[in-house]
């Protein structure tokens, strides 16, 4: 412990980096079933906001904001999800960036919109400056719970008949309806439970921050969320857990380059997808990598890419 | 409200917005890739035109074709950095969305180092600002040479594709990257120019835009990328003359809910608009039906 903080890596630091790995493994779920959506941002800020004005307007314990903000997101993404899950690769990325920044708005403008419906002055969201003043009540040890029981999930997931269905609509959609799996269902569950995980993690997040405002769920964070599976890797559920901690704990441990953060942020993202296709959690990848450090002929490329 | 008034402002921001959406619609229609880094291009263009203004005490007119010349070089490093290494290597065009959105990253930060995040203006004088009298509609000269470049370049483009070899090469691999390159097309010669003029494009729309609002900030990319994504998807994805219809529809759109009091909406409008054409007409408004559609 010690030497994590000398280095900079504090309690809160840690937190932070369990709850990017949840944000993590909420896209690994998406891009496992190789959808390539942007929404988490948005279904975190669904959940952040739900989970709040329950534990703050309604004064109710921290568990029950949780799984108000879950539930919150997953019945919002159904909706969503039955139409925008039709469309594929970048298009589906845009529909989504489409939808963060429609739910961005709405937060933002959901006071007065919610008043001029009902008469009444509302005040839920608080519009561009967000809620202050919320307790931090989330403890390290709600978080590794929370992230345990997630992994656990996710290892059963993989071993179940709905794990590889996911994984054999990643592959090849026709085949995989051909060979009787039902492709929407498929899909759409993935993508209700990628953003109830996204939710989950935006409440216990807004319990540590004790503010939250819409500017905190933009384009950025998506692209975050996203940064932190890609880095990772996404052969594996692994790979987004070690992408969220390193993401998170890189930029503490170079604090004293803090005005040169995002340049080293952003020639990680292009050197990971550049030369290490599959993130850092692949060990395909690495072998070819050393294999052509050392200059012997590449064979056939092994690596999982994200599709 | 005016609605001459509100029509002018909707004809020179579209001007604007069509001029920016170009690059990303040449880039998706010759590679078939979404540039994500599109907007920090823009974004250095207009800081390249305001440097020429300031430090080389440039006029505007001549700011303009310096800083088009910069933004294509950077758009050609882009296509060095981002782009051709995972060209190369055959991977999945979102791996391709994914490194130009590092690369985006990358080039804001670098602004942010060199120019600060304080928004900076061109000096007073350098930009006339007076208000053409005699009409029924308020405009500035600096819109009217807003329109009047962009309209000339997208035409220039225009002629360029339709008419030139050079543009036929770049039809050529649109359609068919290893037949053009069996009948000796240069192929990453064509990605290379695309992105040339792709980020020339980006940063004559730059420059206007920081002229017209005469505020610059690393991050005013920000503003116009996912407009410029709705006006692509609206006009069809990678469909140049959809580009230039898309971008008028999407100012017009923003400057009509504005005028009627849905400021705080504008947005939503925008974003909620680009979310039924991928539903509904994902060809775009002007495209027609394809095969591998998405």
């Amino acid at each position: 412990m010690e030497f994590l903080r000398s280095i900079g890596i504090t309690e809160i630091v840690m937190q932070f980096m369990l709850i990017n790995a949840i944000l993590g493994l909420s896209m690994y779920l998406v891009l496992y079933t190789g959808m390539f959506s942007l929404a988490n941002a948005g279904f975190m800020s669904i959940g952040a906001y739900t989970g709040v004005i329950l534990t703050q307007n309604f004064n109710q314990p921290l568990w029950v904001g949780l799984i108000g903000g879950m539930v919150v997101a997953g019945v919002l993404a159904v909706p969503i999800g039955l139409p925008v899950l039709r469309l594929k690769d970048i298009y589906l990325a845009i529909a989504t960036i489409g939808f963060g920044e429609v739910v961005r708005i709405l937060i933002l403008n959901f006071d007065t919109l919610a008043g001029s419906i009902t008469g009444e002055s509302v005040r839920l969201t608080r519009g561009a400056l967000g809620i202050t003043g919320i307790p931090k009540i989330t403890e390290t040890w709600h978080l590794l719970a929370f992230l345990v029981v997630t992994g656990f999930i996710m290892i059963r997931l993989h071993r179940s008949r709905f794990g590889r269905a996911m994984a054999a609509v990643r592959q090849d959609e026709p085949a995989a309806a051909n060979m009787g799996i039902n492709v929407v269902y498929t899909k759409n569950m993935v993508f209700i439970m990628s953003a109830v995980l996204a939710a989950a993690a935006g409440v216990l997040k807004a319990h540590l921050t004790r503010t939250i405002s819409p500017g905190d769920y933009g384009f950025d964070q998506a692209v975050s969320i996203l940064a932190f599976a890609v880095l990772g890797g996404t052969s594996t559920w692994v790979g987004p857990l070690v992408g969220g901690f390193v993401l998170t704990a890189l930029p503490e441990i170079l604090r004293d380059f803090k005005q040169y953060r995002g340049i080293v942020n952003g020639s990680i993202l292009l050197l990971v997808i550049v030369y290490l296709p599959g993130g850092m959690v692949n060990p395909a990848g690495w072998s070819q990598m050393w294999a052509r450090l050392r200059g012997k002929k590449q064979g056939d490329t092994l690596t999982t890419e994200v599709s | 409200m005016n609605i001459t008034q509100q029509v002018v402002n909707a004809i020179w921001l579209g001007g604007v917005y069509s001029l920016f959406a170009l690059g990303y619609a040449l880039v998706f229609s010759i590679l078939g890739v979404l540039n994500l880094a599109h907007s920090a291009v823009f974004m250095w263009g207009a800081f390249i035109g305001l440097v020429m203004v300031t430090q080389f005490s440039f006029s505007v007119w001549l700011a303009i074709p310096v800083a088009m010349l910069g933004a294509g070089l950077i758009g050609v490093l882009l296509d060095a950095v981002a782009f051709a290494p995972l060209r190369r290597r055959n991977a999945p065009r979102i791996a391709q969305l994914i490194s130009s959105i590092g690369a985006a990253i990358l080039l804001v930060n670098i602004a942010q180092l060199i120019f600060g995040t304080q928004p900076q203006r061109f000096p007073l004088g350098s930009i006339p600002t007076d208000t053409i009298e005699g009409l029924p509609f308020r405009i500035t000269p600096i819109q009217i040479i807003i329109l009047l470049v962009s309209v000339a370049l997208m035409a220039l483009l225009q002629y360029m594709v339709i008419r030139t070899r050079a543009g036929q090469a770049m039809r050529a691999v649109a359609f068919n990257q290893r037949v053009a390159s069996l009948l000796g097309v240069n192929v990453s010669g064509i990605f290379r120019m695309t992105f040339f003029l792709a980020g020339a494009l980006a940063g004559a729309a730059g420059v206007l835009y920081g002229l017209a609002y005469n505020s610059m900030t690393p991050f005013m990319g920000d503003q116009v990328a996912l407009k410029g994504l709705t006006v692509i998807v609206l006009g069809g994805m990678g469909n140049i003359q959809g580009a230039v219809v898309g971008g008028f529809v999407v100012a017009a759109l923003e400057v009509f809910s504005i005028a009627n009091g849905g400021s705080n909406y504008r947005d939503a409008f925008v974003f909620t608009l680009l979310f039924l054409i991928l539903l509904f007409r994902p060809q775009g408004l002007v495209g027609q039906k394809e095969h591998t559609r998405a």
